[in-house]
């Protein structure tokens, strides 16, 4: 049951990416290039997107479980920190670099793999850097 | 500002962001899980989680990549494919995507949907900072330095 609720989420989600044109690195940037010939459309992405699951949020409020019976994995943490910021603002460069976040890279991989393959590897590297450095960190 | 009317896109943009909505709400309802795609991929990529929680993340990665390649093969096509991006651009960027990400705990999905639709004052700040970043790295790469396309 699990499984099968996490692939069709995937497949809404990956099917929502691309009806959204967020699979497009062009239409990202044009949203995201505020000099240029502003394409306000990603604006419109999030507001669908916030507005639907805000409902979701608030419904699990409610419940003692999710459907499945297993507990809902809220975030620990509440209070914006500086590697929240840090990350945040390096993420955002690389997002504003490459006009794929993580999301439309995987979406774009059976679209446009010589764009997108090189792109996840790039960001497993990055992912794996950060927590060795982190684990590093703890321990030493 | 000037506003590209012309390729504005209202309400594809509405309905792409309503099926995210709903798959964050079918995960979350689901299974009590939070779509934000560099958590779930970050866990596959770190080698640390329990193998009997791979399968989910192994799963809704791939329905996500086939999701959008069924919508693209049904459509036709909705944009061109973009070639001859600079490379470095791609791949810098595409690190500086997985440290930021790894270290802010999340990235447009976790924090910007997620996280203002739950919200969360993490969500907000974090969304806030890399919507600024983001806009200024456009501006530097096409209006000062005149690369990666249109200007």
């Amino acid at each position: 049951m699990k499984n099968l609720i996490a692939l069709g989420a995937g497949l809404l989600f990956g099917a929502g990416l691309y009806v959204a044109m967020m699979a497009d690195p062009n239409k990202v940037l044009a949203f995201l290039d505020l000099a240029g010939a502003w394409d306000p459309s990603l604006a419109l992405v999030m507001v669908g997107a916030i507005a639907v699951s805000a409902v979701g949020f608030a419904v699990s409020r409610r419940m003692q479980t999710s459907f499945s019976g297993q507990a809902f994995a809220w975030p620990t943490l509440s209070k914006p920190d500086l590697k929240l910021i840090g990350g945040a603002a390096l993420f955002g460069i690389g997002w504003g670099m490459t006009g794929y976040c993580p999301g439309p890279g995987f979406a774009a991989l059976a679209i446009n793999p010589a764009e997108a393959l090189p792109y996840l590897l790039a960001m497993a590297v990055g992912m794996v850097f950060w927590d060795r450095l982190a684990v590093r960190g703890q321990t030493g | 500002m000037t506003i590209a009317w012309a390729s504005f896109t209202p309400w594809l943009a509405l309905s792409g962001g309503v099926l995210i909505g709903l798959s964050a709400t079918l995960l979350w309802l689901g299974m009590g899980r939070i779509a934000g795609i560099s958590g779930i991929a970050g866990s596959l990529f770190s080698l640390k989680a329990a193998s009997g929680d791979r399968a989910w993340r192994w799963l809704f990665l791939i329905g996500l990549i086939a999701g959008a390649f069924i919508v693209h093969l049904l459509t036709g096509g909705l944009f061109e494919v973009r070639s001859g991006y600079p490379i470095w651009l791609l791949v810098g960027g595409a690190l500086l995507v997985g440290i930021g990400t790894r270290m802010g705990s999340g990235c447009t999905s976790g924090h910007g949907v997620c996280g203002l639709a739950r919200l969360s004052m993490r969500g907000l700040v974090a969304t806030l900072t890399f919507m600024g970043t983001a806009f200024v790295t456009v501006f530097v790469i096409r209006h000062l330095l005149g690369f990666g396309g249109s200007a």
